[in-house]
């Protein structure tokens, strides 16, 4: 089965009907056509420019040049952690963690879907290896930077409750041990609930893909599973690293808890 | 006993001073000029210089959770984190402790929401010493109190300190409470401890 093409004629129509709404919002002074227009630039530009890098990829075929995109990713992945905190660690510590972190997690189960699970040959065949990770690091980025935006802004709110803990002789995981699962609880949730709704109130995008482009839905409905449970135990696991290093670097050798490892909001990017 | 040698926080110059078993010593000094800090160095809360030994023992050497249950800091202000006040004690305190210092038996069954500040301090008083400390470092205890929980407070405070033969720092303003509770004095000005006359 051929999938219809789309042409560039066919994109303009529903370019039309974006600058349309933006027409619509402006008349009506609600003041979000400058902004929506600006991210569909950005959308069509960036996606343009990735169809771009993923043809020249998948023409390439070696190791190399899939084992650097992949690098490239992590490492922007972890940045974009970084970037999303509020207090952020000192000395680029934020960009460690959260880069440590997706790549013992995102990284690690989507080579092992790809080696033990898909198979496909060679295992690092781009046009498997290239969606999933983009899929994974996504969703453990999130996880990611949303518990460590939570621990860090819940200790630096808490300090004198987790100081009057540790004054009664509590360890350090004790006294911080209720911000932890907090942390931890607001990383995942957003994964729970997809996992919970899946299929009921939302199709998820990478099934509806694959109906569209022809795959039967008994396939692209396995696709879809083994997807959403990678992404589960990709953003557990990187949530749980990310909040495991994060509130131990909150304290010394000591047990003393140390907030003066936190920039305060709008230091610098890093 | 508790001894520290040339302990030095960021406003403390090099010190040494001991608190004996069982004795009561005030420290008292304006405001700003690093009582607190002195309280958190002695319960390793705060990075400092010098050593600190409770009798035969080195901080340094100890756990720091372990050091902080023999060495108990009581801040000024107490947190309190869950919802009942029970929750925040190991074992159920004896009800002649609540009623000494004038809290009723069911006083544990209340919720945190409903403790004015003086119900606090007296229940965080209660609660850091339910876990058998060796010393105690008070941070105005009763700063929260009217007259008369102050002097409940006080009395009760001295009874265990005495029966416990537990080293303390207690930090106090008032002349008159210093006058009550104090065996030795030390003021602490310009980064020095100095020894006043308790009487």
């Amino acid at each position: 089965m051929d999938l219809i093409e789309i042409s560039y004629f066919d994109l303009g129509l529903a370019g039309l009907l974006v600058i349309l709404l933006a027409a619509v919002s402006w008349w009506a002074r609600l003041g979000i056509g400058h902004r929506l227009l600006i991210a569909a630039a950005r959308t069509i530009i960036q996606l343009s420019l990735i169809a771009l890098v993923l043809e020249a990829l998948f023409a390439a075929d070696g190791f190399f040049w899939i084992a650097l995109m992949a690098t490239v990713m992590v490492l922007i992945a972890g940045r974009e952690v970084a970037s999303r905190q509020e207090r952020r660690f000192i000395r680029g510590q934020s960009f460690a963690i959260g880069t440590l972190s997706i790549f013992l997690s995102g990284f690690s189960v989507t080579v092992f879907a790809l080696l033990v699970i898909i198979g496909p040959d060679p295992w690092y065949s781009p046009q498997y290896a290239i969606p999933l990770l983009g899929m994974m690091l996504g969703n453990t980025m999130t996880g990611v930077a949303v518990s460590l935006d939570r621990l860090t802004q819940s200790a630096w709110d808490h300090r004198a409750v987790i100081e009057n803990r540790l004054m009664l002789g509590e360890t350090w995981q004790s006294a911080i041990g209720h911000l932890r699962r907090d942390a931890m609880r607001s990383g995942m949730i957003p994964t729970i609930n997809a996992m919970a709704t899946a299929g009921i109130v939302s199709l998820p995008g990478m099934m509806t893909g694959q109906i569209l482009s022809g795959t039967t839905p008994a396939l692209a409905v396995r696709y879809q599973i083994l997807i959403m449970l990678a992404i589960a135990v990709g953003t557990g696991f990187g949530t749980m690293a990310g909040v495991l290093i994060a509130s131990r670097n909150l304290f010394d050798g000591r047990q003393r808890l140390r907030l003066d490892r936190l920039q305060t909001p709008n230091g610098s990017k890093w | 006993m508790l001894l520290f040698k040339d302990l030095t926080t960021a406003n403390l110059t090099p010190q040494t001073r001991q608190l004996d078993n069982g004795r009561i010593v005030c420290l008292s000094g304006a405001s700003g000029s690093g009582k607190s800090l002195l309280l958190r160095a002695l319960a390793d809360l705060d990075a400092h210089e010098g050593e600190v030994f409770l009798d035969v023992t080195l901080q340094s050497a100890t756990p720091a959770h372990l050091w902080r249950q023999w060495v108990r800091l009581v801040p000024a202000e107490s947190q309190w984190w869950s919802d009942s006040v029970r929750d925040h004690f190991a074992e159920s305190p004896d009800p002649a402790d609540l009623n000494a210092l004038l809290l009723p038996d069911t006083a544990l069954e209340w919720p945190v929401s409903r403790l004015s500040s003086g119900e606090k301090q007296r229940l965080a008083l209660l609660r850091a010493i339910s876990t058998a400390p060796r010393a105690l470092l008070l941070d105005e205890p009763t700063a929260n109190l009217d007259q008369t929980a102050r002097l409940a407070v006080e009395d009760w405070l001295i009874m265990k300190i005495r029966a416990n033969d537990w080293p303390t720092l207690w930090v106090a303003h008032d002349e008159d409470q210093i006058q009550r509770v104090a065996d030795q004095h030390w003021q602490l000005e310009s980064g020095q401890l100095i020894e006043l006359e308790p009487a």
